[in-house]
Parts: structure tokens; C-alpha cells; sequence
């Protein structure tokens, strides 16, 4: 995984609620194998509406996406962060996410940065204004001037800053698996014995 | 009782162990690649279990190349690696969180995870269940362990009864039309009260399946009796099993838990649900009426479902009817629907199909005589999967299709691009198949 510091530049804005991880990427794509390829069926039903605000001329190429709230609530597809990634977002603002898809989105490094809803709100009034998100500082500098800061889980703020692999962090723990497995052994067996 | 379940898991600082790994084919195989590509075995094959369910075909017929490949993937993966396999055809093949509970392998006090966010049913159990993406089903395949912060809680107790007609579904739909689909956010439910107690496994199950639509992480309930009478003598079971009921029994909350939130939902305000929009918080009484929009979620919702307000739910008409899923395709389900059915046809120009949630299901239901009650009825007897809960296989609405559902979500073409879909029962779907609308089940019932 890459380190990710700052995302920087203009925000497109998709301003509904409960937006779900089968609009992001419809079940029809997920029969690949690989990791990659998604991003050109993102919102793949949507797309057909020439409405539709991820085709506005001056969202293309923006950086940041800001979403309304419950964003990417529903499916486990972690295809629904690779695609939102390959068509070229590496931040997600919204006043709340799906848990499962937040954590997908940390293990590819793509940033979702959750704001108060009148910061939110000026992000998506006001797209395609630039924001600058610094997951160093925890801050979002919103186009008005104002800064605005969020939270973040200090283990997956650490990973993300350094690119860091997950599992090879908990390979350096597999002493404490080992001996854990072996205390469990010992209370009793607990394993699947069909 | 998650605090019990966590402490006991707790490896150390931020670090879960995994009892029980489920694994399907669609989101498993850029896993197994990732282990592959950096050379790493599966750490326990013995407490991973695969089966072929979300893009199997349950007709006659050959899956599409694409599919075909996911599956052949499937069945590499699990035999380079090790991993138990119930591919199709095999007697235990079937829908990841029918199977893992039919087995027996879906224990009070585990920690179980699955590529698939309906993992939440295994719950119902008294196990900490919870949906993974891929990147973390790579991570538990290696080390059986994933990074977790505890999650909050939030109980949810019911008072009152549950009215004639009413099931299980009825109880989650209205609680998710309470509390909306992010209500339970960050949060591991536990369901509570009577009402709970006297549910058999297959209600509880189709609850806590439920539990991901409200945004839980996971839902819980406490093993009791029911639960233990359930798992005495499946495949699974631990051998030494009145000892593991004594050790199970400690896992119910203390009377003195407290929860981080705490929501009532009374029973007594529940008649049988049906949605009307596309999310599963957009749902009414049957005896109701299609609703004004409340905000613009409302509106695009109303338009895409082709439906005007005040218009009566039951005017609805239906083109198709889906018995199946994770959430309704257990052989409690499909015998609350069969009874509907007998005696009865499935209403002129209307599709109607029944998916079993495994080929057990399939198998005990064909024992008991209700594939001949369904298919003398009219409906289509298929064979285990995923299916039209989610269209991957050619199972899918057409555009503009309205369709009677007993799966778990109604999002904008989730059965099929511009597919209508409304949630209910399989006693109310059952009861949409034979009257060609959406209908009241109660008025079914001599
Ligand atoms: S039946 Fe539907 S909800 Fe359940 S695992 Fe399959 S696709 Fe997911």
C-alpha cells in the first residue's frame, strides 16, 4: 500500500444519503478475480443518467468526493473502495460511512474523512472548490478558508501515513497467536470437527 | 456479552482471534492471490470452511464463463491451500450463513467472520459474527487474527407480543423502519426480551441477518435452551456437548450490562411489514398506504419504485415472487410459506420461485413433501444459492419487474437493473405469489 499524507484539489459532490456499496459497484462486476478493473463501472447504473453529478465536465479528474451521509452502507464488497480508487478519488468526506467499507478503504489507502454536517454540507455546495485534507494534522482546509479537523483511528492514521502492509505488522505479533492458540488448546478443543 | 466474547478472543492490545472463517467465492479469490503472490500458507485450514453460493446457478443450465472461472478459482484456492470445500452438488452446499449453523459449526461465544456482510446472522447463536471485505479475509486466512477496536453496544428489547400473521421479518423491518438504516451504526446489537426467548433459531437467524441493514456490526443474542436443543447432534457439535452447553450458558449478558444505547421497540405496534422504497428502513404496515416523501432519499426512492403516494400497499401488483436468501430460506421459512400455498395457484401471470437456503434445506423440504406443495402450486423448485437476493447468476429481475422478496435488501436494482423490489415475509410472499399482489397474509389464515 502506498503512503498517503495529503489530498489536495477540487471535490466532487454527490449529495444523497445511504448511498450503498451495489450503486457503487453493481453485483454484475464482482465475478473478476483480480483486484483491478472496476473503476470504469463505478456507479454503473447512475452513469447512464446524463444527471448524474459524477459526469459533470468539472468533477473530472477531482481527487476528493464528498457524499452524504451512511455513505457506502450495505454490501461487504471491498470492490466498492478498488473502484472508487481506480476512477481516481483517493478521499471519501461524508458525515458518516458503512463500517465494513471504511475499513476496506484503509487498507487500500483510500482516505474517508468523517466531517460535521455543516462542514460537509459547504464541501458539496460549494464543489468543485479545492479542499485540502491532511491526514498528518487531522484537518480538512475547506474552500472558504476555514479548517476544519476529524478524528481518526490512531492505528489506521499510523498505517496509512506509513504505507504499512497489515498483515506483516501482525506477523511480527505471531508469538502472542502462538501462545494464545496454545492456552485456547489447553481449555479445550474448539475446532471444526466435521 | 460481547465484553465476555471479546475478552476471550482478545490476543493481545487491538488484536481479534478468528474461531470460525467462512468463504465463498466472490470474495475470496483476490485474497488467496494476495497470500500467494507474498508466499504465505493459511494459518488454520482447519477452522476454514468454504462453500460455492452467491454466483451458483440453481436452474438447469451452465453458469457464464466469468462465473464459471470465480468458481474454478474457488476450488483451486481451497484445494492448494488446504480449505474444506462444500463445492456445487455437494450434500452440504448452500448459502455460506445457512450452512455454517445447519453444520453445527456456528457456536455460542465464537468469533466468526466472512467475506459477506450478512455475517451478522451467526449471531443469533451468541457468537460475535461480523462481515469482513477482502483485504481482511487475506488477513485472516494468514494469521487468524484481524486488528479491532471493541465496538459500542446497543441493546434493543421487546415488549409486547407479536400479533397473528406477524414472524420474525415483521419484527426486524419495523425495527429498522424505527430506527433507520444507519440506527445501529458502530454498534454491536443485542436483541432482548420475551420475545426473542420464544423465537425459534430461524426467526432469531433471519434477525440478526438483518442487523447489517440497520448498520450494526453485529448482532447478538443470548444462547439459550432453544439455541442448545438446535445444535445437539449436528455434524459440528462438540463431542463432549453437555460440558460446551455448561461453558455456553456463560456467555448471556449479566442483568446488570449496560449499553452504550438502548432502544424499546413494542410489539404491540407491529402488523406484517413490506417496503415500499429501496432501502429496508423505507417500510409500512400492509394495512397502510404508500407514504408521502419525507426528503429527497423519499422521492428518488418513490420514483424509482414507480409508485405514487396513497396509493394501498395492497394494490400493488406483483410480477414476481422470491422465496430464498440468507435472511428466509431455512426450512422453517419455507414451510410457513408452503402453508400459505397449499390448496392454492400461484396467480395468473406472476413468476414465482423458491430458492432453499442449502441442499439440506432442499433435501429435508422434498422429505416433508413441500416441493410438490410449491410446484403444484405454480412456483419454480430450485436449487441452493444465493440467487435472485442478488442477481449475480441469470436469476434477476427485468427493468420495470416488481417483485415479492423474502431476502434482506431492496437497494435500486439489487435483484436486476430497474428491478422493484419489496421486502416481506415468506408467509406474506407466499401470500403476494397467490394473489398476484401485495397482501395481507392474515386474511389468508381461515
Ligand atoms: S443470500 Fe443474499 S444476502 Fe445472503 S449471502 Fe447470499 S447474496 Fe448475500
Amino acid at each position: 500500500m502506498k503512503a498517503v499524507r495529503v489530498v489536495s484539489g477540487p471535490v466532487a459532490a454527490l449529495d444523497r444519503a445511504s448511498v450503498d456499496t451495489d450503486q457503487i459497484i453493481p453485483k454484475q462486476f464482482l465475478k473478476r478475480i483480480e483486484r483491478t478493473g472496476f473503476g470504469e463501472f463505478l456507479f454503473h447504473d447512475w452513469m447512464k443518467d446524463p444527471d448524474f453529478p459524477l459526469r459533470r465536465p468539472d468533477f473530472a479528474g477531482a481527487p476528493i468526493l464528498a457524499a452524504g451521509r451512511n455513505f457506502a452502507c450495505g454490501s461487504s464488497r471491498e470492490h466498492a473502495a478498488w473502484a472508487i480508487q481506480e476512477f481516481g478519488f483517493q478521499a471519501v468526506v461524508a458525515e458518516s460511512f458503512g463500517d465494513i467499507f471504511r475499513t476496506n478503504a484503509s487498507k487500500n489507502g483510500l482516505l474517508t474523512v468523517v466531517l460535521p454536517a455543516a462542514d460537509v454540507r459547504e464541501l458539496l455546495d460549494s464543489a468543485p472548490a479545492a479542499a485540502t485534507i491532511d491526514l498528518q494534522a487531522q484537518t480538512v482546509a475547506l474552500p472558504s478558508g476555514r479548517t476544519a479537523s476529524f478524528e481518526v483511528d490512531p492505528g489506521v492514521r499510523e498505517r496509512l501515513l506509513n504505507g504499512w502492509d497489515d498483515i506483516a505488522l501482525t506477523e511480527r505479533r505471531a508469538e502472542e497467536i502462538d501462545r494464545y492458540e496454545a492456552e485456547r488448546e489447553r481449555r479445550g478443543p474448539n475446532v471444526l470437527a466435521l | 456479552m460481547l465484553d465476555k466474547v471479546w475478552a476471550d478472543h482478545e490476543v493481545g492490545e487491538g488484536l481479534l482471534y478468528v474461531d470460525l472463517h467462512l468463504v465463498h467465492e466472490v470474495t475470496s479469490a483476490q485474497a488467496f492471490e494476495g497470500l500467494r503472490l507474498a508466499g504465505r500458507p493459511v494459518r488454520r485450514p482447519d477452522r476454514t470452511l468454504a462453500t460455492a453460493d452467491h454466483n451458483v446457478p440453481t436452474g438447469p443450465g451452465d453458469p457464464d464463463d466469468l462465473s464459471r472461472a470465480q468458481l474454478e478459482a474457488l476450488d483451486r484456492n481451497c484445494a492448494e491451500f488446504g480449505v474444506r470445500l462444500y463445492a456445487l452438488g455437494h450434500r452440504r452446499q448452500g448459502v455460506v450463513h445457512v450452512i455454517g449453523p445447519e453444520l453445527g459449526v456456528t457456536q455460542p461465544g465464537m468469533t466468526i467472520v466472512c467475506g459477506d456482510s450478512h455475517t451478522s446472522t451467526h449471531g443469533a447463536f451468541g457468537a460475535l459474527a461480523f462481515g469482513i471485505g477482502t483485504s481482511e479475509v487475506e488477513h485472516v486466512l494468514a494469521t487468524q487474527t484481524l486488528p479491532q477496536r471493541k465496538p459500542r453496544t446497543m441493546r434493543i428489547a421487546y415488549v409486547g407480543t407479536l400479533g397473528p400473521g406477524c414472524t420474525a421479518k415483521d419484527m426486524i423491518l419495523g425495527t429498522i423502519g424505527q430506527i433507520g438504516t444507519d440506527g445501529a451504526a458502530g454498534h454491536v446489537i443485542e436483541y432482548a426480551g420475551d420475545a426473542i426467548r420464544r423465537l425459534s433459531m430461524e426467526g432469531r437467524m433471519t434477525i440478526a441477518n438483518m442487523s447489517i441493514e440497520a448498520g450494526g456490526r453485529a448482532g447478538m443474542m443470548a444462547p439459550d435452551d432453544t439455541t442448545f436443543a438446535y445444535l445437539d447432534g449436528r455434524p459440528g457439535a462438540p463431542p463432549d456437548f453437555d460440558a460446551a452447553v455448561e461453558r455456553w450458558r456463560g456467555y448471556a449478558s449479566d442483568e446488570a450490562a449496560v449499553f452504550d444505547r438502548e432502544v424499546t421497540v413494542d410489539l404491540a405496534d407491529v402488523a406484517p411489514q413490506v417496503s415500499w422504497g429501496t432501502n429496508p428502513s423505507q417500510v409500512a404496515p400492509i394495512t397502510g398506504a404508500v407514504p408521502e416523501p419525507a426528503d429527497e432519499t423519499d422521492e428518488r426512492a418513490l420514483a424509482y419504485m414507480g409508485l405514487t403516494a396513497g396509493t394501498p400497499l395492497r394494490d400493488i401488483a406483483v410480477d414476481r415472487v422470491f422465496l430464498g436468501s440468507c435472511t428466509n430460506a431455512r426450512i422453517e421459512d419455507l414451510r410457513s410459506a408452503a402453508e400459505i400455498v397449499r390448496g392454492r395457484r400461484v396467480s395468473e401471470g406472476v413468476r414465482a420461485m423458491v430458492v432453499p437456503g442449502s441442499a439440506q434445506v432442499k433435501a429435508q423440504a422434498e422429505r416433508e413433501g413441500l416441493d410438490a406443495v410449491f410446484q403444484s402450486a405454480g412456483f419454480e423448485w430450485r436449487g441452493a444459492g444465493c440467487s435472485m437476493c442478488l442477481g449475480m447468476n441469470p436469476d434477476i429481475l427485468q427493468p420495470g419487474e416488481r417483485c415479492a422478496s423474502t431476502s434482506n435488501r431492496n437497494f435500486e436494482g439489487r435483484q436486476g437493473a430497474g428491478g422493484r423490489t419489496h421486502l416481506m415475509s415468506p408467509a406474506m410472499a407466499a401470500a403476494a405469489a397467490v394473489t398476484g399482489r401485495l397482501a395481507d397474509v392474515r386474511e389468508l389464515v381461515a
